[in-house]
This record gives C-alpha cells, sequence and structure tokens, in this order.
C-alpha cells in the first residue's frame, strides 16, 4: 500500500496555507502539484506550505516546489516553507534549496516573513 | 574468519505506487545490518530515488514490467542494486544538479543522482546488454 499523504489548506487573511501531512515521493507529488496549481489558478500566490506532518519527502516532492516557484514570485508571490522536521529539513539543505526559499521553524514566522519580504528575487 | 553474508530481493511492477512497499523493504534491510536510524533513511530515500528514476524514466510507468531491488549485506557493506529492463544512460554525463537553473527552466526533475550521491558511499551504474540495467548503491556500515 502506497504511504498516505494528504495537502489541507486553510487560509491566513491574504495568504494560503498548504499543510502536507504523510510521505511526498514520486507517487504523491502530483497531489502536492494540483494544490499549489489551485491556488495560482484561483488567483493566490502568497503561499505558506507547513511541513509539520511531513514525515517523508523524496526529490519528486522538492521538484513541485522547484517548478513553481519562478512563476508564483513572477506574480508577486512566494512560497514560505515552515516547520520541517529534521530529517525533511536535511533533503532541503543537501540540494541547497535555503539559498532559493525562505525556510522558517514556524508558520508564525512564515506569516512575519511574508510581512517583511512578500517576494524575493530567484 | 569470514563473515556471513545475507542477501534479500524484492520484485515489483514498475510502479510509483509500489515506492512506498520498496521504502519498506529497504528499511527492514537497513535496520537488520545495523544501520543507524538516521542511516536507515538516508538509505530509504537513496533507494526510492534509484527506483523511481527507474518507473519513470527507464519504463515509462509500465506496470507490466519490474523493478527489481536486490540488497546484500556482510559485517563491513551493505549494497543494494536496483534493476531495469528499460533504455539506459550515462552516469558519468549527469552533472551534479543546479538547483538555481532547474528552477529557472521551471523543472521539477533532475535532482535524483544528486541526492543519491549525497546519501551513499558509492554509486555506479552498468548497462548489461540482454540483461537489464543495474544501478548500485554502496553503503559502509561503521561498526
Amino acid at each position: 500500500m502506497p504511504h498516505p499523504f494528504v495537502v489541507h489548506r486553510s487560509t491566513e487573511g491574504e495568504l494560503s496555507v498548504l499543510s502536507l501531512d504523510g510521505h511526498l515521493d514520486a507517487h504523491t507529488a502530483p497531489e502536492f502539484e494540483r494544490a499549489i496549481q489551485a491556488e495560482i489558478d484561483d488567483g493566490r500566490v502568497r503561499l505558506i506550505v507547513d511541513g509539520s506532518d511531513l514525515r517523508y519527502i523524496s526529490s519528486a516532492g522538492l521538484g513541485v516546489f522547484m517548478s513553481f516557484i519562478e512563476e508564483v514570485r513572477d506574480k508577486g508571490g512566494d512560497i514560505k516553507i515552515c516547520g520541517l522536521v529534521p530529517k525533511v529539513r536535511q533533503i532541503f539543505d543537501i540540494l541547497g534549496f535555503p539559498a532559493i526559499y525562505d525556510l522558517v521553524d514556524s508558520r508564525d514566522a512564515a506569516i512575519q516573513r511574508f510581512a517583511e519580504a512578500p517576494t524575493r528575487e530567484v | 574468519m569470514p563473515s556471513l553474508e545475507q542477501k534479500f530481493t524484492l520484485h515489483v511492477p514498475s510502479s510509483t505506487q509500489n515506492l512506498a512497499m520498496i521504502r519498506d523493504f529497504v528499511s527492514s534491510v537497513g535496520e537488520q545490518a545495523g544501520l543507524r536510524e538516521e542511516d536507515v533513511a538516508k538509505l530509504e530515500l537513496a533507494v526510492d530515488e534509484a527506483c523511481a528514476n527507474a518507473i519513470e524514466h527507464a519504463h515509462g510507468h509500465d506496470a507490466t514490467k519490474e523493478v527489481v531491488v536486490r540488497a546484500t549485506f556482510d559485517e563491513r557493506t551493505l549494497h543494494i542494486e536496483v534493476v531495469d529492463t528499460g533504455r539506459g544512460f550515462d552516469l558519468g554525463h549527469l552533472a551534479p544538479a543546479d538547483v538555481e537553473a532547474l528552477v529557472h527552466e521551471r523543472r521539477s526533475g533532475g535532482l535524483g543522482m544528486t541526492v543519491m550521491r549525497s546519501l551513499m558511499d558509492e554509486v555506479s551504474y552498468e548497462i548489461v546488454p540482454g540483461d537489464g540495467n543495474r544501478l548500485r548503491l554502496v553503503k559502509r556500515l561503521d561498526k
């Protein structure tokens, strides 16, 4: 059986929060992709991805972040990532994601980061 | 005294829905080999990457094909071999991923080999005409 993966959506004012729960791999990455695409299609490009309940990520999951970030920033938004557990954060670090993405500890910190820097250059 | 070698093999249809099963298998092998928890996690991810490549790129999501994961370990080393029957590639031409360049190209792929090389002690690849392609991962055991 595939390991479960769910994207929970909520909002914090004009920010959309996508909370990832479970295992994000090549099988489940399309679900995350659809969730981000739905936000963009809806004109919502200020996105917080909360990884507090993300237990596993492979490069297929990281690829979803890569493929959307320029489009989101071109539209004046950003993807801020928060709450990653150490096992997951390690993979972001190995691939140099902190140079490109804002990775912060908590959802509150992500909200604060949007207040300080709504978007950034790639 | 020669060390006892243990061998385990998993055959699965070439579908991404079987990646979780492959990770469970590899985790069990890693634990049995005596890897620390953090190294089991690294092994799990490296093999996931190898198998996802085989399923997507070598077999084109053709679930009538098969991915084989062979694990062998003794007291000193854990070897994993992922075998597919698709079109091979030249490992030597795969430079480490430049994430910034991939972002500019809006690509979602291209990270797998970099992840494998970062997590394992050795990564090699062999095309065996008529007998599949073998991606080999080696993890040395700290005992």
